[in-house]
């Protein structure tokens, strides 16, 4: 911890670099991710294709992604840019099937008693199924949200920096301290934005909140209809 | 009023749900289709609502084809009743009821308000209003979803088995309080049931259905089971079932009516 | 795209292949890296999983345990393990193992609790013992699930291999840290592509095995369950 001590404007100007990085993707990640997602389920044809092709992209290897996403776009490979879209398209690959699962998890039968009086298409999606997909939705989110700042570290290996070089750094000199505070760091940031969803999404969902305590509290029947 | 003018509705695989089937319902008249699955009633009933197209054949609302109108519109004009509510399981109950006023540009603060007078006509304690649906009882839930269907101020109104999914007495209790709301506002009801005597004790005209839509017997109750057109008919109604074969036999002066069994069913009033 | 030819012609390279060095050499090494980690990994986490799973107790710790484990950066763990315990595969390996554990053991826990209780009960009924209710019963249907958390493990674990060359001198991982130093970007970009392609080429077996297991165990599929259950088991290093 002296090492901490001695270096922590370092350490949080890091932390305050990795935000900037995970942030950002999984912000991309919902948006790209929850329309697919929901193409998927209403189409399920292509929609099969489109989630085999995400776990094709996901299988691929970090290191070896972030070295071919700058050749195939263009970018340097040092650049945040290069970071942001290696998480983005982790992220997109993880989410969709869990944004698939969240509509397919909406109850056909609420969808169509909401057509049958007078939901149109637009207000359908916005104000049923995506308020409805919204826990299982959320469950997905917080997966990413682990993912993504435990796999920016990894663009320390190549020089983009994050909470990552104090492991690069550390290592190098030898310095277990560093190390040390770049894991604790690194965990703290993701339970952080963790709970931070898991607030965000008990907030968003207070009908199932309700529910289940209902269900704790009943002691009587149910009242005469 | 609601025309159905030989309707069929054939699906690609082959299977004829309903076959020219022609019928009109009068305006705030209670109409039940009533018959048993593969009878065609729902096909019929959603219709109207377009939530079904006929293959072939017109369904007319007061001379209008429904085919003309926009159908996001027709659906907000039309209140429509489900089995097991299909409430909103993420809006409380009062914006549950609130939902196609507020569809239709209602501000949200006025349609609530509205919600709120509705709630006591259907019976239901205002308590419930900031409920969910996940907290109410199935006779509530049916409850609330009449209320959903009547807030819009419908003509129509479009009842889907809407009591199926309740205990028998609960049910009773609804089909007394959907008759007392009919008598208060009487909007043009068309309601579907595969149970006769639910069918006899809410509608003004019943429609006995066979399989395809194909109309057995149309009439008042009472012309249905006073002299039930075929075998089918008089199979589907009960007419042979001991309850319904009633005389009256004299007691202490009074004349019981008994069925034939000699269970006493009531008493004539003097 | 220039690049790209420029790897592929490395590649092309025979005297790349062969040798202590060569790319046979080192996906060997790469490949048996990931087995024996996953080896470690399925001997502590499969029993302990099969047993929660089983006995439906201990869950929330074990699922603390697994979310934890999930969130601690590989490559930190990787790096402190190097410092503490040096250069080669000791480190590596630990690191793996570490990141194994929480896809096995959801898997297990997971696929052994998705069996019908009913199933159970009736076994149970029947007279059989606890032990054979596990391998006679439980194991066989939670095979589906259980080779999920198989697949999504061996990914990770594979994919995070690579790194194992930043602390020894294993594995395909080398090429790119090499490239990567020297700046010799077609060796770069080759590794990255081998690697790739070793990733994607045990996808497809497992994607296959798990198929199969599944379409064994049950009469009718249950679509949903298992590929959920797979994608949420997914980190990555």
């Amino acid at each position: 911890m002296t090492w901490l001590l001695l270096n922590w404007p370092q350490a949080l100007q890091l932390a305050w670099t990795h935000v900037l990085l995970s942030v950002p993707a999984i912000t991309i990640s919902v948006l790209v991710a929850v329309p697919l997602g929901r193409l998927a389920h209403r189409y399920p044809r292509p929609g099969g294709a489109l989630l085999s092709a995400a776990s094709l992209l996901y299988a691929i290897p970090s290191l070896p992604l972030l070295i071919i996403i700058p050749v195939v776009l263009g970018i340097p490979l040092r650049s945040s840019a290069t970071m942001v879209v290696a998480l983005s398209v982790y992220g997109v690959a993880l989410l969709v099937r869990s944004a698939a699962d969240a509509f397919g998890a909406v109850d056909a039968r609420v969808r169509l008693a909401a057509t049958a009086i007078g939901f149109s298409p637009w207000a359908l999606f916005w104000r049923v199924e995506l308020p409805l997909a919204t826990p299982v939705l959320l469950a997905g989110v917080r997966v990413v949200v682990v993912s993504t700042v435990g796999l920016a570290t990894i663009g320390a290996l190549v020089g983009i920096p994050s909470l990552g070089s104090l492991f690069t750094d550390g290592f190098q000199r030898g310095i277990a301290g560093e190390v040390i505070t770049g894991i604790v760091a690194t965990v703290a940031l993701a339970l952080a934005l963790d709970g931070a969803c898991a607030l965000t999404g008990r907030a968003l969902t207070p009908w199932t909140r309700s529910a289940r305590s209902e269900h704790a509290g009943r002691h009587t029947g149910p009242v005469a209809a | 009023m609601i025309e159905f003018r030989s309707v069929t509705k054939a699906y690609p695989d082959g299977t004829v749900a309903v076959a020219d089937f022609t019928y009109t319902v009068e305006s705030h008249r209670t109409v039940v289709l009533v018959g048993s699955s593969g009878s065609g009633k729902t096909t019929l009933l959603r219709m109207v609502n377009r939530m079904v197209d006929p293959t072939s054949g017109t369904v007319a609302i007061d001379g209008l084809d429904v085919r003309d109108l926009d159908k996001v519109a027709l659906r907000r004009s039309i209140g429509y009743v489900l089995q097991a509510g299909g409430l909103l399981p993420h809006r409380t109950v009062l914006d549950n009821v609130a939902t196609v006023p507020v569809l239709t540009g209602t501000p949200r603060r006025r349609a609530r308000t509205a919600a709120w007078e509705l709630l006591e006509r259907v019976g239901l304690d205002r308590s419930l209003a900031g409920r969910y649906p996940a907290q109410l009882s199935g006779g509530q839930q049916q409850r609330v979803g009449v209320a959903r269907a009547l807030a819009g101020d419908p003509n129509i109104l479009l009842m889907d088995e809407p009591f199926g999914a309740v205990d028998p007495i609960v049910r009773g209790e609804l089909q007394v309080e959907l008759r007392r709301l009919q008598a208060e506002l009487g909007k043009t009801i068309v309601f579907v049931t595969h149970d006769i005597d639910e069918a006899f004790g809410l509608g003004d005209e019943v429609v006995v259905l066979r399989r395809g839509g194909e109309i057995a017997q149309a009439g008042t109750p009472a012309q249905i089971l006073a002299n039930p057109v075929d075998d089918f008919v008089r199979d589907f109604v009960g007419a042979d079932r001991a309850e319904r074969v009633l005389t009256t036999v004299e007691v202490d002066g009074r004349c019981v009516v008994v069925d034939r069994d000699g269970r006493p069913a009531g008493v004539l009033a003097r | 795209m220039n690049l790209f030819a420029d790897a592929l012609t490395w590649l092309g390279d025979p005297s790349h292949w062969s040798g202590r060095t060569g790319i046979a050499q080192r996906a060997a090494q790469h490949l048996g890296v990931t087995a024996g980690a996953l080896a470690i990994a399925a001997t502590l986490a499969l029993p302990t999983g099969i047993l929660v799973g089983h006995t439906r107790r201990g869950r929330s710790l074990v699922v603390a345990i697994s979310g934890a484990a999930r969130a601690v950066p590989t490559l930190g763990l990787l790096t402190l393990a190097a410092l503490a315990l040096g250069i080669g595969l000791q480190a590596p390996v630990l690191a793996l193992v570490v990141l194994a554990v929480p896809s096995l053991l959801a898997g297990a826990y997971a696929g052994v609790e998705s069996v019908d209780p009913v199933t159970v009960d009736a076994a149970r009924a029947v007279g059989m013992s606890e032990f054979q209710i596990i391998t006679r019963v439980e194991l066989p249907l939670a095979a589906p699930v259980v080779v999920g958390g198989l697949r999504a493990a061996t990914l990770q674990v594979v994919a995070t291999a690579t790194l194992a060359a930043y602390v020894s001198d294993t594995g395909l991982g080398r090429y790119l840290f090499t490239g990567l130093r020297s700046r010799d970007y077609p060796q770069m970009l080759a590794g990255a592509l081998l690697v790739a392609a070793l990733a994607l080429l045990l996808e497809a077996v497992l994607a296959r095995l798990q198929q199969l297991a599944t379409r064994a165990t049950t009469s009718t599929p249950r679509h949903g369950a298992p590929a959920r259950l797979a994608a949420s088991l997914e980190g990555h290093a």
